[in-house]
């Protein structure tokens, strides 16, 4: 069992991490811990538990901006930003429940070092996009800082955007500012029933092309909508293709009048209002529809308009799935098998993408690369990267492991 | 010359013309400019203050010359200094005299128009303009757009990670920027991203974005494009004082609305462009603001009434909202040509380029007015105002003994103040040589050393543009060494559990 170290400030921070250093302890980092089942295992003897970093530290909404510790549960930023009516516009997923973990406990740091972002993704961006700036404690045993607290900034290295989705292995976040944007007046889901996978992302398409500023396109095969808590997409007994849009409610009702006419013809269209709408993204984005005892879970990154060709060549897998991001993110689980992860990796390279493993049992991990492996000359770009970063490998050792990441 | 440059290598000047001949072999013909007259034309960028030769300049035309020129230098330990057009404003292409200028002129080609994702891949030499006209037809733009989005390269927009007046709701480049082709200083190419929305791996395509040709030079481009808005109107705003403007800026973003753009000109400004293109600007007000709307019509209609609200409860004095296309565009003609207005009211101009916290909008504008009357130089300004993202632009006489000097010190005492009230030093133009030196009011050593690691893993011999960014060239070796004292290091007083 591990040791836990839990410091209260960030100078805390840079003392146990200068301790670990010196003594060559790798530190196992942890916010709430939501995703610890994420990536490969960490083996060390000690975890920096970053839960005691809370709080957020300033908030001023006509600014644009929120800044808070690192551990601070997004929860509590969400809570904080509602009262203000606004948001976190990447719609942070909260993995938590799909990985074993309580939900809604998740850390602001913890979804940044992930760069977890959810169905508004397509027009709002990610993560990583609304990151601003951010203090940290190196491999070095350094407490640095990057980016600013302003929209605009280009004064020195976009280091922030580097710490998004490094998961722990550069530095240890303590701070972070974020970008917050304001939260909808309204929100409509147009769904049609019935389509295949072609006609679905050729429908999502059309739509992402038009003026229409859709802020969720996603595509559920029959039995994936049928485990819905909606109940018009639960009951609809045929796929559901679905079109998110949001804004003030003259705007929300223009344009879904106008996305109902671009869908006209192609089959039976359903519409949810608020409440609905919001369970239906929320299951989208937390990966709701994966089933318990599903072995193994993949995330897949792929152009868009491949998103219905990676799923028809993904069925080699023996498994079961959706498109979220008009095609661009697919949702897969399939067998704990070797076999099964070599159709999910070559299917989405082969489409220009990449595929992540985000659950399975350890075993297969010892065999099958969490992160998708990378080119040689960016393995190496990448692991002289970390070097500069965590010289001697103390932070989250081995945690996005396989080839490229510096160790073996 | 007030910012001084590396010292040049005595080794590399003295072997000229050996390197010069292999440099030939590699790019053939006259892709290799060596004659004073030739290179004259690329001493400065938009930074005009500062210029220098380099030893030549070489444009290849291909992924493979780019390539093996980057080798070459490397191994004749000659620096490389990547430029695109030319158009930057903080000096990142200003040549180095032991060094040669890797301009990506001819790389000009349009490779790929993708409609079905949403994307185009372009050759860095490509205008930000071109990208948008080129998709214009079926109804699609690329979002960013700097002022001089006609002539700057899309390459450069990369290296500075450029904005433009839309910024703040469609996000500047990193935001826009799917995948890139890089040639590294070994003459290695890498590509990050591609077609997807989110590259995997470490954000490299994020570090690349904004690096100002310090890490690798880019070969190809990949942006997203948007579909057209249905609809746009604009507002002009005019107030008696400045912290009323600044009041209905905040007062706009509290209600929940993200203008596609909002602008800011001060009286001097307004007059300048006023005089200059007969926008039809009120002469009596002390700002002027104007605020784009666009999406579908019934939004935009509803947004423009709704910030009308807002600006009559800021005290606006003038109210006038764009009734067409052509009155939009009238809106739009002064701003836009601020720059030349300024240019025909004083012999020359610099142009600063720092981020503040909306709210402190009027405090920095009114310091701005004193630190104006301290050193006896005039400054205009307009500005993103919807982003905090100032362009004071400072009246000089570069003829006059002591001007430029007086400016730069006035430049340096309002970025400064930027950073004392919680902004940055730069929002577009990036640091280059022009900031390079104040580097050190927003970062300490150590926050600048560990960016420089990151230079290291991508040009460890640092011949990739060095002597921009940071104020202290360290080598990677030092960079890299860690003093790590075993046992010595207390554990430290925390809870353990």
């Amino acid at each position: 069992m591990a040791e836990i170290l839990r410091p209260a400030s960030a100078e805390e921070t840079r003392q146990a991490v200068a301790w670990a250093l010196g003594e060559d302890k790798p530190l196992e980092i942890v916010g709430a811990g939501t995703k610890r089942a994420f990536g490969h295992p960490v083996s060390a003897g000690y975890r920096l538990d970053l839960s005691g970093l809370s709080g957020i530290v300033d908030y001023e909404p006509a600014e644009l901006v929120l800044t808070a510790r690192a551990g601070t549960p997004l929860g509590e930023i969400a809570a904080a930003l509602a009262q203000s009516r606004q948001q976190l516009a990447f719609e942070p997923a909260d993995l938590g429940p799909l990985l074993g973990a309580p939900a809604e406990s998740a850390t602001l740091g913890g979804v940044l070092a992930a760069n977890l972002s959810g169905p508004r993704r397509i027009l709002a961006g990610a993560a990583r996009d609304h990151t601003l700036g951010l203090a940290m404690v190196t491999g070095r045993g350094e407490a640095v800082k990057a980016g600013g607290k302003v929209v605009k900034n280009v004064t020195g290295y976009d280091v922030t955007k580097l710490m998004c989705g490094s998961w722990g292995t550069l530095g240890v976040m303590t701070e972070l500012s974020i970008k917050v944007l304001p939260a909808p007046e309204r929100t409509r889901t147009v769904l049609v029933a019935g389509l295949d996978g072609d006609a679905a992302v050729a429908c999502m398409g059309r739509a992402l092309s038009s003026p229409n500023e859709v802020s969720g396109a996603a595509y559920l095969p029959a039995a994936i909508a049928a485990r819905s808590a909606v109940s018009h997409v639960a009951e609809a007994g045929a796929s559901i293709t679905a079109l998110r849009v949001e804004g003030p409610p003259i705007s929300v009702g223009a344009r879904n009048e106008a996305l109902r006419a671009l869908c006209a013809g192609l089959g039976e269209i359903e519409e949810l209002h608020s409440h609905n709408s919001a369970t239906f993204w929320r299951e989208l984005r937390d990966a709701a529809p994966i089933a318990a005892d599903a072995p193994a879970v993949w995330r897949l990154s792929v152009p868009p308009a491949t998103g219905a060709g990676v799923f028809a060549g993904l069925a080699g897998s023996e498994g079961e799935g959706w498109l979220d991001w008009g095609g661009g993110l697919v949702w897969w689980s399939c067998p704990a098998t070797v076999a099964a992860s070599a159709v999910v990796r070559q299917v989405a390279q082969a489409a220009g993408g990449h595929a992540t493993l985000v659950r399975a049992p350890d075993g297969l991990k010892a065999d099958v690369p969490v992160f998708h492996p990378q080119p040689a000359g960016r393995a190496a770009l990448s692991r002289r990267v970390r070097e500069g970063f965590d010289p001697r490998g103390i932070l989250n050792p081995r945690r996005m492991g396989g080839p490229g990441w510096g160790e073996t | 010359m007030s910012i001084a440059m590396p010292l040049p290598d005595a080794e590399v000047l003295a072997g000229r013309d050996g390197f010069l001949a292999a440099l030939s072999r590699i790019v053939p013909g006259e892709g290799v400019i060596a004659d004073e007259k030739g290179l004259r034309t690329y001493e400065c960028d938009g930074l005009v203050a500062y210029r220098a030769l380099p030893l030549a300049v070489v444009l290849p035309e291909t992924v493979e010359q780019v390539a093996a020129v980057m080798a070459l230098a490397g191994e004749h330990k000659v620096k490389v200094v990547p430029r695109g057009s030319g158009t930057g404003l903080s000096g990142g292409a200003l040549p180095l005299t032991d060094g040669i200028v890797l301009g990506l002129g001819k790389f000009n080609r349009i490779l790929e128009i993708d409609y079905a994702n949403r994307c185009v891949t372009v050759q860095p030499g490509v205008s930000n303009l071109a990208i948008s006209q080129a998709v214009a037809a079926a109804g699609f733009y690329y979002a960013p757009d700097p002022s001089s989005q006609i002539a700057c390269s899309i390459g450069g927009n990369v290296a500075e990670n450029s904005g433009g007046v839309h910024c703040l709701k469609y996000g500047v480049t990193t935001n826009n920027l799917l995948g890139l082709e890089i040639v590294l200083m070994s003459g290695e190419v890498v590509r990050l991203g591609g077609k997807q929305f989110d590259s995997d791996g470490y954000d490299l395509l994020g570090i690349l974005t904004g690096s100002e040709g310090l890490l690798g030079v880019v070969t190809e481009v990949t942006v997203r494009i948007l579909p057209k808005p249905s609809s746009v109107q604009a507002l002009l705003l005019g107030f008696a004082d400045v912290v009323d403007a600044g009041d209905c800026v905040a007062r706009i973003i509290a209600a929940g609305i993200i203008p596609a753009g909002l602008e800011m000109m001060d009286k001097p400004a307004v007059k300048a462009a006023e005089d200059y293109c007969n926008a039809g600007y009120p002469l009596d007000v002390d700002a002027l603001l104007i605020c784009e709307l666009d999406g579908p019509a019934a939004e935009v209609s509803e947004l423009v009434d709704r910030v009308e609200a807002i600006a009559r409860e800021s005290r606006a004095t003038v109210l006038r909202r764009s009734q067409s296309e052509e009155e939009r565009a009238r809106f739009w003609l002064g701003r836009k040509s601020a720059f030349p207005a300024v240019g025909r009211i004083s012999p020359d101009y610099y142009c600063i380029d720092g981020t503040i916290p909306r709210g402190q909008l009027a405090h920095v504008l009114a310091r701005m007015r004193e630190l104006s009357a301290q050193y006896g130089l005039g400054v205009v300004n307009v500005f993103h105002a919807g982003d905090g993202n100032l362009h004071p632009l400072i009246l000089y006489d570069a003829a006059r003994e002591g001007d430029l000097q007086k400016t730069e010190d006035l430049a340096g005492a309002i970025l400064r103040l930027c950073v004392e009230v919680g902004g940055v030093l730069s929002g577009e133009h990036g640091i280059g040589i022009e900031k390079r030196d104040l580097m050190g009011v927003m970062f300490t050593e150590d926050d600048l050393k560990q960016q420089q690691r990151i230079k290291c893993a991508f040009d460890p011999a640092g011949l990739l543009n060095p002597g921009k960014v940071f104020p202290v060239l360290h080598r990677c070796a030092e960079l890299g060494a860690m003093h790590v004292h075993h046992g010595k290091v207390p554990f430290p007083d925390l809870p353990r559990f």
